[in-house]
């Protein structure tokens, strides 16, 4: 099965990237800007993965698929420049305290994840590719090339990341984010690293910890995958398409059976 | 014309009836001798002054009718208050207001349009049907009349524009355009004759005659200076009751209902009449009469609310628990999830105050989980049933060729209900029988003459003869004789069991109306040679004279018709007209009739004088003429009933007794109607002494001079001498004992009711193969008892009581399974046991015989016992009449059928279908009943599995939603789910499906029970349908969610979104359902092929065309398909798995029903597939003959018996044979 060659390396880092004297109060630590959020994790490669292997994180208890979270977009205003002022659904985070419009508004955009990955090999860097793993469509047509942030995360309330200032449609952190996910346990692409890793290669991670889902003891991990021809790793798929299909052959010989020994 | 016109203008009918035309004197000296009761007759009209009656206070409603329920104005309103009296559709409005508030979980046009689809198209069809009900109204406006215009002239003039005071000319055949008061008629003493079939049923014609004082008003001319004024009873419905006061000439009259002439009535064996309008339109007696039909839903739709109160009930439970698991999470989730930024939030999500935001989100999950109860499930059965009633109207097997009348589903919410009738409650006269009589075969001096068969012995000796040519000495029987032969009989020699060859010939002379009679003994002039010469000849001249009628020349022909009271007495001077023996004139005192005695010679005209005439009654059942011959002999011709003549025989007047009443019982046996014929002669002297007391007895004035008078004709009709007897043949209408055959094999109970007497509904019930000889008869009746009201009620109620506790205990008691009941009950008997103490015991004992006739009730008694029945035993009742009488049962019925073949549109107004004869109603009920149920119930069924299939994803996602209200599916998807994507090929089910073909729905009645025992609509199967609508449901959801749970689905590495988890999830749900109903179908054609996979690929090309559409529009499902999905592996491989997955368990399930446990069908099915029908005749027919119901009535039944009967003696004989070899 093609779910037997996709190499995954799962590693969830939220509790272990705690400093120890600050494990008591985690929101505390995550909220507490002049705390360095740096951490390091080490990970075993235990098969060969060859390129392109991505990098997803993974968080976990967090209902982006929240009917308020959901709504709180505007897709007019991520699409054309002129539009920045169309605001509308976004609340609760529509405009700032003066009322200018926030670009891009709504919830999704501005709990925008804000953990970020490096990889190292050795002492090799270790590039991750963050071109081209949002939707071409969305980067093309739904994200406007004309359109900037504006007025973003500069209210009192500081949710996720901040944007560059670059065009949105470039931002593919922010794109692939605002798909939001169906389920409340989802990964999202961060990147892919171009090169083959080997067995028995050890990866240091640096990572920014840097978002908070200590408040709702979301967990959040770090994941490596190759893919398949038919995607990521899917045992179940493959399991139940092995069920499915093993309960016709036994209707089938069952009901052959009893045409041929009683036939009407 | 002039000639006959002057003829009947000389006679003055009142002096030749004994008991009708009397008029007792009128004393008119008194200024206003009748007083009218003060309250309740207010009505004043103007005769001949129509204009007075313009104006208030004298302006009465127009003769304009409408029977719509709604009109331009009122449409609007009426219409829409009518659809969202619908529970369902209520629901549906109140989502679609709360879309527009910010509960709702969907944009607002989502659930706008489907609504205002849905209630738009059912009201477009109202619009149609009541457009439909304009048109017929329309036409009996437009009708015309020839009306008084003044100055003398007449001229014609629409029904609509005829007012109250009209003076109105009705001609012949005409009906009456409104409630008149006759003033004259062609007849010299006003009398005219009016058929009020479509009042009461009745088809003899009564006889109104006007006042005295208004016969000089004959003629056009008459009416210049005409003034009447007439004071009477308000508009009321009662039919035979009339109070009014008719003055003119400063003279006051009263009226009775004698000279009311009634709207819808017709005027027969009249040239014409005057009269004055009294009511017109809706005031008119038959308006008044004339009940709002009641909405009839079929027992179906009734089930089906009551699995919508079933998935409300699911609907509420689920919201209520998604809105606990909400407040839940906002109260303890809420806080922590910084994301939603819970300290700005409104009321929907305050953390704060949990039970608030669950109040709302209540009404949100309420909306969400909609799609649990199908929208369009009442706008597709309502286009389904339009298409169904399209095939019932567009039916050619049920389309009259002589009268050019298509079968017609006048409403088409019943069809499903044809498919599931348990008893036929049905009119006899123009139902089962055309009203017209046919002289069949006679009986004279004991030898029986007319070797014609009825059409019961042929067809049971059809049956007979392929018994015994297909399966000798097999009691099993195949009867497939009249469906190759195309109904015709005939042309083919018949063996009878006896092994007589009789042969049928096609008539090749054309056929005379009223006469079959076929026997050379008789015709041209033979009878001459017979040896009873002399009493052959009394026959005929007792046929020629003993009667009513009025001979018309018809100028064309020159031969004779002749306008009779009774169909019976038509035949009659038929028969003897061809006998040689032509009536030709009538005179006052005299009748003329043309004898001819051998082909060869001249006919002489010989003159009879009328002595006296003593009618017919139904008290009486005879009637005699005293005739003076040309030599001046009286003889006394009488005819009646053979029960009655028979008493009434002198000692030397029995010699032919026996043998005449050995021909009428065969008569019987064949369902004819025979009357015993017998004279007396009578001396000059015992005559005159006679005569003056009957002249005295028709004089008195007074309650009791219909006593004297019958008294007095007693006394003259005794001591005859039997003659002989007719067999007239109550001609059926075409296929009517085949059709009752094949309903009884479809196990279907028939009832008749009928307003004619207990012989004559006797003798259907064996031309009908209703009765058979065998058959236990358990009449029901009482005598007249003439003791106190009150004694004589308790007293006859305790006789009937006895007399069906006796009857129940002998049903009871009997052993015999082939035994057979039948219950014969009078009307006033019926009163009776209609009461509310007796009426269950009657029941049972009805529902335990084989079949019922009722005779002599009342159209009120029809629908009494109607109700009684389906109240009673709380099945299925269907009823079919075709006159005015009818009405109240059809209304009553659960489906009431019209007859829309001869005359009268009453019943076919208030019947939920018509058709044209008795013999579609096996294709209606067999075939498109048969089929109308299965669609509608397999249809209903698979609405519910797919809205439950597709709701209850909604729900479980919302688990992993924190019960927020949102759907994982887009906006456009589930808008599109129940008005496009699943409805036409479920439509097409409903439509198209047929689980066998008609002709061998036809030979296989027995299927029909799958209907009336609810195979395909009980709670098991309900439920099974929705237990698969959960499980597809499961396996949808879960299968989807874990495996786009975390993994990429893509080659770009991309995981999945929500857009692209629901776009998946849904399109397995779109080929789940569509791969159900194909797996559901039975019958393919092109248009399900269509829908079934065209709705799979209009899904597929909705999603590249939504995709294609401005993001702004599409939003997640931008590109969705081309982009994401369509490349993507991962969405064929889910799409194929969940399938499959998804109608395994159906497959499996219908796949062990065929083979261990099939269902009457699915056998039939399989023969046809294989050919097996072809190949195997002998198989095709055991298995037909297995399918039959076992069933006591019907001529299948009658052979049956007959067979056992023979075998029964064949046993007998070879014993006794064995016995003697032995010896």
């Amino acid at each position: 099965m093609a779910s037997h060659d996709v190499v995954e390396i799962v590693d969830r880092y939220d509790s272990a990237c705690i400093p120890r004297n600050m494990s008591k109060d985690k929101v505390a630590y995550i909220q507490n800007a002049a705390v360095d959020k740096t951490c390091f994790r080490t990970l075993k490669v235990l098969k060969n993965m060859d390129q392109p292997i991505y990098v997803y994180y993974q968080l976990d208890n967090f209902y982006q698929n929240h009917r308020r979270y959901v709504k709180s977009r505007n897709d007019a205003q991520l699409r054309s420049a002129d539009e920045a002022s169309e605001t509308s659904g976004c609340d609760p985070e529509k405009t700032t305290a003066d009322g200018a419009p926030i670009v891009p508004c709504g919830l999704i955009a501005w709990s925008l994840f804000n953990d970020t990955y490096s990889f190292k090999r050795g002492n090799e860097n270790v590039t991750v590719n963050k071109k081209g793993i949002s939707w071409k469509s969305d980067r093309d047509h739904k994200f406007g090339k004309d359109v900037y942030p504006k007025n973003f995360q500069n209210g009192a309330l500081i949710g996720g990341a901040t944007l560059l200032n670059k065009s949105l449609s470039e931002q593919e952190d922010l794109i692939v984010w605002m798909r939001t996910a169906a389920l409340p346990t989802f990964r999202k692409l961060y990147g892919k690293i171009e090169v083959d890793l080997k067995a028995n290669d050890t990866i240091t991670v640096t990572l920014e910890n840097n978002y908070n889902t200590y408040s709702f003891n979301g967990k959040k991990k770090l994941v490596l995958s190759t893919t398949s021809w038919l995607g990521g790793k899917n045992d179940f798929l493959g399991i139940a398409y092995l069920t499915v299909g093993g309960l016709c052959f036994f209707l089938a010989t069952a009901f052959t059976v009893v045409y041929l020994v009683k036939p009407r | 014309m002039a000639p006959t016109r002057r003829l009947r203008e000389r006679l003055r009918w009142s002096k030749l009836y004994s008991f009708s035309c009397v008029r007792p004197s009128i004393p008119s000296d008194n200024e206003d001798p009748y007083p009218l009761p003060a309250p309740g007759c207010s009505r004043i009209v103007y005769c001949n002054q129509p204009r007075v009656h313009r104006k208030k206070p004298l302006k009465y409603p127009t003769n304009y009718i409408s029977t719509t329920r709604y009109n331009i104005i009122t449409f609007l309103p009426k219409a829409i208050f009518e659809q969202f009296r619908r529970v369902a559709n209520l629901y549906f409005l109140l989502a679609a207001l709360l879309s527009l508030t910010p509960v709702t979980p969907f944009s607002a046009v989502s659930m706008i349009a489907p609504l205002a689809f849905v209630v738009g198209l059912s009201m477009a069809k109202e619009a149609l049907e009541d457009w439909r009900r304009f048109m017929q109204d329309m036409e009996v406006n437009s009708r015309k009349v020839s009306i008084h215009k003044g100055e003398g002239r007449f001229g014609y003039k629409h029904w609509q524009k005829i007012r109250v005071g009209d003076v109105v000319k009705v001609e012949k055949d005409q009906f009456f355009p409104a409630d008149l008061l006759l003033l004259s008629s062609s007849y010299e003493d006003g009398i005219c004759y009016v058929e009020t079939m479509n009042l009461d049923g009745e088809t003899n014609l009564k006889v109104k005659r006007s006042l005295e004082v208004t016969l000089p008003l004959d003629d056009d001319e008459a009416f210049k200076d005409f003034r009447a004024f007439i004071r009477c009873e308000d508009p009321n419905p009662s039919l035979y009751t009339f109070v009014g006061n008719f003055e003119y000439e400063q003279q006051v009259y009263p009226l009775d209902p004698s000279q009311i002439l009634l709207r819808d009535s017709k005027l027969r064996n009249t040239s014409y009449v005057y009269g004055v309008v009294i009511f017109t339109g809706h005031d008119s007696k038959v308006m008044q009469n004339a009940t709002k039909s009641p909405s009839k839903r079929s027992r179906i739709e009734k089930k089906m609310d009551k699995i919508i109160y079933i998935l409300f009930t699911l609907l509420v439970l689920i919201s209520l628990i998604s809105s606990i698991g909400f407040a839940v999470k906002i109260k303890y989730g809420m806080p922590k999830w910084w994301y939603l930024q819970p300290q700005n939030t409104t009321n929907l999500y305050d953390p704060s105050r949990p039970s608030l935001a669950g109040i709302f989100h209540l009404i949100t999950a309420l909306i969400l989980y909609g799609y649990l109860i199908p929208i369009s499930l009442y706008v597709s059965i309502e286009v389904v049933k339009v298409l169904q009633a399209m095939f019932i109207n567009q039916d050619l097997h049920m389309y009259d060729e002589e009268t050019e009348i298509p079968a017609q589903a006048r409403t088409s919410n019943l069809n499903e209900e044809l498919g599931q009738v348990d008893t036929i409650l049905s009119d006899k006269t123009g139902t089962l029988t055309c009203n017209q009589m046919d002289f069949l075969k006679c009986s004279i001096a004991g030898v029986s003459y007319g070797v014609g068969s009825s059409e019961v012995e042929v067809a049971a000796a059809k049956q007979m003869a392929s018994e015994a040519s297909n399966a000798p000495g097999q009691l099993s029987s195949s009867q497939d004789f009249w469906e190759d032969s195309g109904g015709g009989f005939g042309s083919s020699e018949i063996e009878l069991e006896s092994g007589i060859t009789c042969t049928v010939e096609k008539p090749q002379k054309p056929r005379i109306k009223g006469f079959s009679f076929e026997d050379d003994r008789l015709m041209h002039g033979n009878w001459t040679k017979e040896p009873n010469a002399g009493t052959i000849l009394l026959f005929f001249r007792i046929l020629a004279l003993c009667h009513t009628a009025i001979p018309e020349l018809n100028e064309e022909t020159g031969g004779f018709t002749y306008e009779a009271e009774s169909p019976d007495e038509g035949a009659f001077l038929v028969a003897a007209r061809e006998f040689g023996f032509e009536f030709c004139k009538r005179t006052q005192s005299s009748v003329f009739v043309r004898e001819r005695y051998s082909s060869s010679e001249n006919p002489v005209e010989r003159e009879f004088k009328i002595l006296n005439l003593l009618e017919f009654n139904s008290k009486r059942k005879r009637m005699s003429v005293v005739v003076r011959d040309e030599s001046g002999q009286i003889n006394l011709l009488c005819k009646g009933a053979d029960s009655i003549i028979f008493e009434r025989l002198s000692k030397n007047g029995r010699m032919y007794e026996n043998d005449t009443s050995k021909h009428l019982n065969e008569y019987g046996e064949a369902g004819l109607r025979t009357l015993a014929l017998a004279y007396r002669v009578l001396e000059e002297s015992e005559y005159s002494a006679w005569n003056t007391e009957f002249v005295k007895a028709k004089t008195t004035i007074g309650p009791d001079r219909e006593a004297q008078l019958e008294r007095v004709a007693d006394m003259i009709e005794r001591d005859l001498f039997l003659v002989g007897a007719t067999a007239v043949e109550d001609k059926l209408q075409k296929g009517v004992p085949q059709c009752i055959d094949k309903l009884a094999q479809a196990g279907l109970k028939i009832w008749v009711l009928t307003g004619d007497k207990m012989e004559t509904a006797i003798n259907i019930g064996f031309a009908c193969s209703l009765l058979r000889q065998g058959m236990k008869q358990i009449c029901v009746s009482i005598m007249n008892s003439d003791l106190g009201m009150q004694d004589a009620k308790m007293a006859a109620k305790e006789n009937i009581l006895m007399q069906i506790t006796n009857a129940t205990q002998m049903v009871k008691l009997e052993k015999d399974p082939h035994a057979a009941f039948a219950l014969i009950i009078d009307g006033k008997t019926l009163s009776y046991a209609l009461e509310d103490d007796m009426k269950n015991q009657f029941l049972s004992l009805a529902v335990d015989c084989a079949s019922v006739i009722c005779c002599r009730v009342s159209p009120k008694q029809k629908a009494l016992v109607t109700r009684l029945v389906k109240e009673g035993t709380g099945k299925t009742t269907l009823a079919i009449g075709d006159g005015a009488n009818d009405v109240g049962m059809i209304q009553e019925a659960d489906i009431g059928v019209g007859i829309s073949g001869v005359e009268g549109m009453q019943a076919v107004m208030a019947s939920d279908f018509s058709i044209a004869q008795f013999r579609f109603l096996e294709r209606l009920l067999v075939v498109h009943g048969h089929w109308c149920y299965k669609r509608i119930a397999q249809m209903i069924c698979y609405f519910f599995y797919k809205n439950i299939a597709f709701g209850l994803t909604l729900f479980y996602f919302e688990a992993y939603t924190g019960f927020s209200g949102q759907s994982v599916y887009d906006d456009w998807y589930m808008l599109l789910f129940n008005v496009i994507l699943t409805s036409l090929p479920v439509i097409s089910l409903g439509v198209f499906e047929q689980d066998v073909s008609s002709e061998v729905c036809l030979q296989f009645p027995a299927l029909y029970q799958q209907g009336p025992k609810n195979l395909f609509f009980d709670w098991y199967r309900i439920f099974g349908w929705m237990g698969n609508g959960l499980y597809s449901s499961l396996i949808i959801f879960f299968l989807n969610i874990n495996i786009f749970y975390d993994q990429a689905f893509r080659a770009g590495g991309q995981t999945a979104d929500m857009a692209a988890v629901g776009t998946t999830m849904f399109t397995c749900i779109i080929w789940a359902v569509n791969i159900q109903i194909a797996l559901t179908m039975s019958h393919f054609t092109w248009i399900q092929h269509l829908f079934v996979w065209g709705s799979i690929a209009t899904w597929y090309a909705f999603l590249v065309a939504y995709g294609m559409s401005s993001p702004l529009i599409s939003g997640n499902a931008y590109q969705i398909l081309l982009e994401a999905l369509g490349p993507a592996p991962m969405y064929w491989a889910v799409t194929l798995l969940v399938t499959a997955s998804c109608n395994i368990p159906y497959l499996a399930h219908i796949s062990f029903q065929r083979t261990s446990n099939p269902l009457d069908h699915h056998v039939i099915q399989e023969i046809k597939y294989y050919k097996k029908d072809l190949e195997d005749q002998r198989m095709w027919k055991r298995e037909r003959s297995k399918a039959r119901q076992e069933t006591k009535i019907g001529f299948t039944a009658r052979v049956d018996a007959k067979i056992r009967q023979l075998r029964g003696k064949l046993q007998k004989k070879s014993s006794t044979f064995s016995i003697q070899v032995a010896s």
